[in-house]
């Protein structure tokens, strides 16, 4: 009940729904047991005592009473869903923020699927039991009560022999719940292995058709498939030899009340209006009882959910606001010194003891094999981690010092992986600053070479990027990740290796317009070509996290280090090609 | 918290995206679709399809019967007599019938769903198998997500037709015909009263069933909308936080949210309309029952009136009325969705893949690998011309790089060599075959094509490199790991070659999924090779290794390179350079920089591009 309680504030505030809701089901719990008792009056009192005058004041009355239960019963479904409804739209809000504040560190080691999935069905699960979980529990508690109420007052012995077969139905429901519900598990998971089956396939069908592999994926699919149906049947199988049983057990129980309760008739012990009422109330408790497995199995699922739920709530936020933070726009000043950082607690540092400064306008190169550090110092700068040692400063300020907006706001970020949202260019131009105006997005797009191909699209800035921008080459999605970070106007503008996938002339058009927009800025570059960062002023060479070599271009390709064995490996095609032309 | 909104217009950021919104328009129903789907039912029209039809009829019969013996045997004879030996008989009967009943129960349930699974297990496989038959075109005009929801949840809204849909069907169309005729021969006065609440039902099972599937058919359209920005508001979390988004996402969010919330509401009060409903026609029924059936009574079995037993009975079986009447009218929402997925479906089975393979179809045992195109147009569409009038030769075991900016054909040359589309005009031949009339998979198993962008499947490092050729053992795969220089990383990690690795996780660099598709590539042992060089985030030490593996790969192969690296195009034994789907001109290096034409002002402006930065 815990995990309940620590969700409350997503549902309390709600519970006049829910009270509400279970005050019509009591009436509607009563009503039904009525059914029965107006049949047996019916017989009883009109029929074998032949008193038809009574007839209309019966049917006023059961006319009446099922009009309240018509009422009572859309309040009691209504109400309830409500319930649910709403707690759950104040929970996805809840969800929905604390997702867009969880750190860098978080999403490292989260999976997208596995958190779509706790927002979607585990979500769906914790408003299916708040809307009808609990009060169908109430329900069936409610209507075997009743029921055995009448059943008791109209014979006991009846009610004592119908009644004996229950355990036996009971420990059917429980050994069905059990088999049942683990057998359901495994039809998901073969289920999500087949869909993963079928997603890899397609994924990377240039490559099975490159290989000519169409029959092995086929076998390979087979064997998927063949798994999930042989787990379905594997399920129907134990509903088929649970649920006629249950049924029988139920049929056993009316046969039993008929050879009994003849008797009993036949014996003056009882009416014949209270035998026939017996048929119906036997399901009244019957039908319910099959369900209370079910009910309670919806109760631990949903237990399990909201315990999902709650480890995205209350997941650590390592990057918080500080008590008074600065808001007063940057000038863009970036000091690093003797920065260590460390992604996990036991893993190696991925930056160690990293100092520079870098002061407006500034243009700062870095370069190194994959893993040498290069990402991890300019996203400590925006604080998307931070360090465990050393300071990061912005204008002579711990950059923690600072309120997280007006930091990252004056910051142009272009990261390595150019994404883009489902909506138009112009859009995902806008995206870092909403409301710009449209010269300004033009702008921005024409110093990332980004204008000419979108214009050349036909809908030009107003062409909708599917999801994923799918339908624009690689080169294409960077520029307009670029322009995306011009647009902002920053004073720090970061570049994460940002024109790899564009070709060579077009990098070099960029490369031109950037010193443009670079001009009184303090720039970032992250690049693998020389070409791309040897205008910088200072170019650190990265190697484990290390910087093993610094100063500008002129000085390190004669310094004897990586960074020249790197120049030389990307020159040498110039010097031979160069060689022959001059012989 | 304080928002900065001193500029911002208020409202732009909550529209600021757009997710496709699949169209709410129910499908007709169509009999010809129809019959084509329940074709796949044919392989068990001799088996479980009449058995569990049969097992249906059993337990089917038994409901039928057992209200019948309470009312007429049991209280008009039995107990109205007082005979204790009538009903002791009485009660065995029906206990027996029961157990029957018992044991159709169990294989209907059973059969059925063996039916249901073998025939959702057939389809599933026929799509499947079909789709990977298909042409490259077809892939490039759908994204992945919208073929696997196809092979995925459209056929598994099938599922539930083809398991219990047709039997239910066929069941209650039984049930509901049966309790009307043994209503009207117990008592045709009465059954003609109560019958006055049938229209009733029937009205509400379709009018109101159908407004209700309409406002749940908006939810799901609300959802799918929330779900689509959820997962990319996941995917772009990044993005968003750099540019400190978060806010004005949230605030979208919201709106979507309340949408969703809205269009739910909305559903839920309808929804909850339906039982009470039903439940008030019932009680008309029941009140028609008490007051007509007590009148009948009174007159007496012999004045045209009816026994209490009768009566009972006919209670029994008005109860009995809801059930089948409900679902059929699920049922008919149930074929109006079957409808819709299965004219997804079809719509793929009866795509023709463009690339068709002859009967006769020459099949390579020993391909040299002598490529010439003759006269070759290609257009994608009808707008875009890619390839136009391309004559070339490349002769067996040569290596030839293909030079040009993005755009001017170089790709689809490459495509054209593995017949993965055929040429709109002219011919490609290898060993003067046509490709139109070579088999495909002798084709293919001869040409290896290296991706710019490697393709990981989850599973090992050992199952990927082997997809090149599954039957080779572990030494050979190995072997080939070794040769390319990929031995070396793969070592390194924690379980060397049976590491597990996937397709979206960080295991592996770009280069080095350069190097196992290299060696995946040399284990397939190809005659063609064809290598898409990859210029994305490769640092210049690992590059040197792939140039290094490269040469390794490209020995006694005819090779065709798309190539931006002036040191792999250098050696080349022909350069073709490509324009707008022209060749410009063709040579080797020294032949071209020598001519001073669009090869040497290319080499030219990349080394002053090198300079000038």
């Amino acid at each position: 009940m815990d995990t309940f309680k620590k969700l409350k504030q997503y549902y309390w505030p709600y519970r006049k729904h829910f009270l509400l809701s279970v005050f019509f089901l009591f009436f509607v719990t009563v009503i039904t047991v009525v059914y029965p008792i107006i049949l047996q009056q019916t017989i009883d009192r009109v029929v074998l005592m032949d008193r038809y005058e009574l007839i209309p004041y019966i049917s006023a009355i059961f006319l009446l009473l099922m009009t309240v239960k018509g009422f009572a019963t859309f309040y009691h479904q209504y109400l309830g869903d409500l319930f649910g409804i709403t707690a759950v739209y104040k929970l996805r809000d809840g969800l929905y923020q604390k997702l867009q504040r969880l750190s860098f560190t978080y999403y490292d080691n989260a999976k997208t699927g596995d958190i779509m999935s706790r927002l979607t069905a585990d979500v769906e699960g914790f408003r299916f039991f708040l809307s009808f979980g609990f009060s169908e529990l109430l329900r069936i508690v409610l209507l075997i009560t009743i029921s055995l109420g009448v059943m008791f007052y109209y014979s006991v012995p009846l009610a004592l022999v119908t009644m004996a077969a229950m355990p036996f139905l009971a420990i059917v429901v429980y050994q069905f719940d059990k088999r049942v519900h683990s057998a359901f598990r495994l039809i998901r998971k073969s289920y999500g292995n087949l869909n993963t089956r079928v997603q890899e396939n397609i994924s990377g069908m240039h490559t099975v058709k490159s290989l000519s592999r169409e029959g092995f994926e086929i076998g390979r699919f087979a064997d998927r498939n063949d798994s999930y149906r042989q787990n379905y049947l594997h399920t129907s199988f134990i509903w088929s030899k649970y649920f006629p049983l249950m049924e029988f057990i139920g049929n056993f129980c009316a046969a039993a009340l008929l050879a009994y309760g003849g008797f009993l008739v036949i014996d003056g012990q009882l009416s014949l209006g209270a035998l026939i009422a017996f048929f119906s109330l036997v399901w009244y408790i019957m039908g319910p009882l099959m369900n209370l497995g079910f009910v309670v199995n919806q109760f631990s699922q949903a237990k399990a959910s909201a315990e999902r739920l709650l480890e995205i709530l209350e997941a650590e936020e390592d990057i918080t606001e500080s008590e008074h933070p600065i808001r007063e726009p940057i000038h863009g000043h970036v000091t690093f010194r003797n920065v260590t950082l460390t992604y996990a607690d036991d893993d190696d540092a991925a930056l160690k003891k990293i100092s520079f400064d870098a002061p407006p306008g500034k243009v700062i190169g870095l370069i190194g094999s994959t893993g040498s550090g290069k990402t991890s110092i300019t996203q400590l700068i925006t604080r998307f981690y931070e360090p465990i040692s050393g300071d990061v400063l912005i204008d002579q300020k711990s950059v923690s010092d600072y309120y997280l907006k007006s930091l990252r706001k004056e910051i142009g970020f272009v990261l390595q992986e150019p994404f883009l949202f489902s909506t138009t260019i112009r859009e995902n131009i806008a995206y870092g600053s909403p409301g710009v105006e449209d010269e300004q997005i033009i702008d921005a797009a024409k110093r990332a070479q980004a204008h000419d191909f979108i214009m050349k699209m036909p809908q030009g800035y107003d062409t909708m990027l599917g999801e994923r921008g799918m339908g624009l080459s690689g080169g294409q999605k960077q520029r307009i990740a670029i322009a995306r970070a011009i647009c902002i106007n920053p004073k720090i503008l970061i570049l994460d290796d940002a024109t790899s996938a564009v070709d060579m002339e077009t990098e070099f058009r960029i490369q031109k317009a950037l010193q443009e927009v670079m001009k009184g800025r303090t720039s970032f570059i992250i690049a693998h070509r020389i070409a791309s960062l040897k205008h910088a002023d200072e170019i650190l060479v990265l190697e484990g996290g290390k910087v093993v070599e610094r100063g500008n271009h002129d000085f390190l390709i004669k310094n004897q280090g990586p960074y020249q064995r790197i120049y030389d490996i990307q020159y040498q095609d110039r010097e031979e090609v160069m060689k022959r032309q001059h012989a | 918290m304080a928002k900065d909104k001193s500029k911002e217009s208020p409202s732009r950021h909550l529209q600021r995206f757009h997710y496709t919104q699949e169209q709410a328009i129910e499908k007709p129903f169509n009999w010809k679709q129809m019959w084509r789907l329940l074709a796949y039912l044919k392989p068990y029209a001799k088996t479980y399809l009449p058995a569990a039809i049969i097992a249906m009829f059993i337990s089917t019969a038994v409901r039928l019967i057992v209200p019948i013996l309470i009312g007429k045997v049991a209280i008009d004879v039995a107990i109205s007599e007082q005979n204790v030996t009538l009903l002791t008989y009485l009660v065995v009967v029906i206990g027996i019938l029961y157990l029957l009943s018992y044991a159709g129960n169990v294989f209907r349930i059973k059969w059925v769903n063996i039916l249901g699974q073998n025939v959702i297990y057939d389809i599933r496989q026929h799509l499947f198998s079909h789709v990977q038959r298909l042409s490259h075109r077809f892939f490039d005009s759908r994204s992945a997500g919208s073929i696997l929801v196809r092979i995925m949840n459209d056929i598994n809204s099938l599922q539930e037709l083809f398991t219990n849909g047709i039997i239910n069907l066929l069941m209650d169309i039984v049930t509901l015909v049966g309790i009307i005729v043994i209503l009207f021969v117990l008592s045709p006065k009465l059954a003609l009263a109560i019958m006055v609440i049938l229209p009733l039902m029937f009205y509400l099972t379709t009018k109101l069933r159908r407004t209700i599937r309409r406002s749940w058919q908006q939810v799901r359209i609300q959802q799918s909308r929330m779900n689509s920005h959820l997962n990319e508001g996941l995917q772009g979390i990044r993005i968003t936080q750099s540019f400190s988004q978060e806010q004005e996402n949230s605030e979208y969010f919201h709106g979507v949210n309340k949408d969703n919330f809205n269009s739910w509401k909305e559903a839920t009060k309808k929804s909850a309309m339906f039982r009470p409903f039903v439940e008030m026609s019932n009680a008309i029924g029941t009140v028609i029952l008490i007051s007509y059936g007590a009148y009948l009574i009174l007159l007496g079995e012999n004045n045209g009136g009816i026994a209490i037993g009768t009566f009972v009975s006919f209670a029994f079986f008005v109860g009995m009325f809801w059930e089948p009447i409900s679902r059929l009218g699920q049922m008919y929402n149930q074929m109006l969705m079957a409808m819709a997925a299965s004219e997804r479906i079809f719509e793929f089975l009866d795509e023709r893949p463009n690339v068709q393979e002859k009967s006769d179809a020459h099949v390579f045992k020993d391909m040299k690998g002598e490529i010439v195109f003759d006269k070759v147009h290609f257009y994608y569409d009808k707008d875009r011309i890619a390839l136009n009038d391309i004559s070339l030769t490349i002769h067996a075991g040569q290596t030839v790089a293909l030079v040009g900016h993005t755009g001017s054909g170089k790709t689809t040359i490459a495509n054209l060599i593995s017949r993965f589309y055929d040429p709109t005009k002219g011919k490609v031949t290898i060993d003067n075959y046509d490709l139109r009339e070579v088999q495909l998979d002798s084709l293919r198993q001869s040409i290896s094509v290296v991706l710019q962008d490697t393709f990981i499947f989850s599973g090992t490092i050992m199952e990927n490199i082997r997809f090149g050729r599954p039957d080779a053992s572990d030494e050979e795969v190995i072997r080939a790991a070794e040769v390319v220089g990929a031995d070396e990383f793969i070592k390194r990690m924690a379980n060397s070659y049976e590491t597990e690795v996937e397709e979206r996780g960080n295991i592996l660099s770009a280069g080095e999924r350069q190097l196992l598709s290299f060696a995946r590539a040399l284990l397939a042992n190809p005659k063609i090779l064809i290598l898409d060089e990859a210029t994305a985030s490769i640092d210049t030490e690992t590059e040197v290794k792939i140039q290094a593996a490269l040469a390794k790969l490209l020995k006694g192969r005819t090779a065709i390179m798309i190539a931006h690296r002036l040191s792999t195009i250098r050696k080349a034994d022909n350069i073709f350079v490509l324009e707008n789907g022209h060749i410009l001109e063709s040579g080797n290096h020294d032949n071209l920089m020598k001519q001073g034409g669009e090869y040497y002002h290319l080499v030219k402006a990349q080394f002053q591009m090198l300079d000038a930065i």
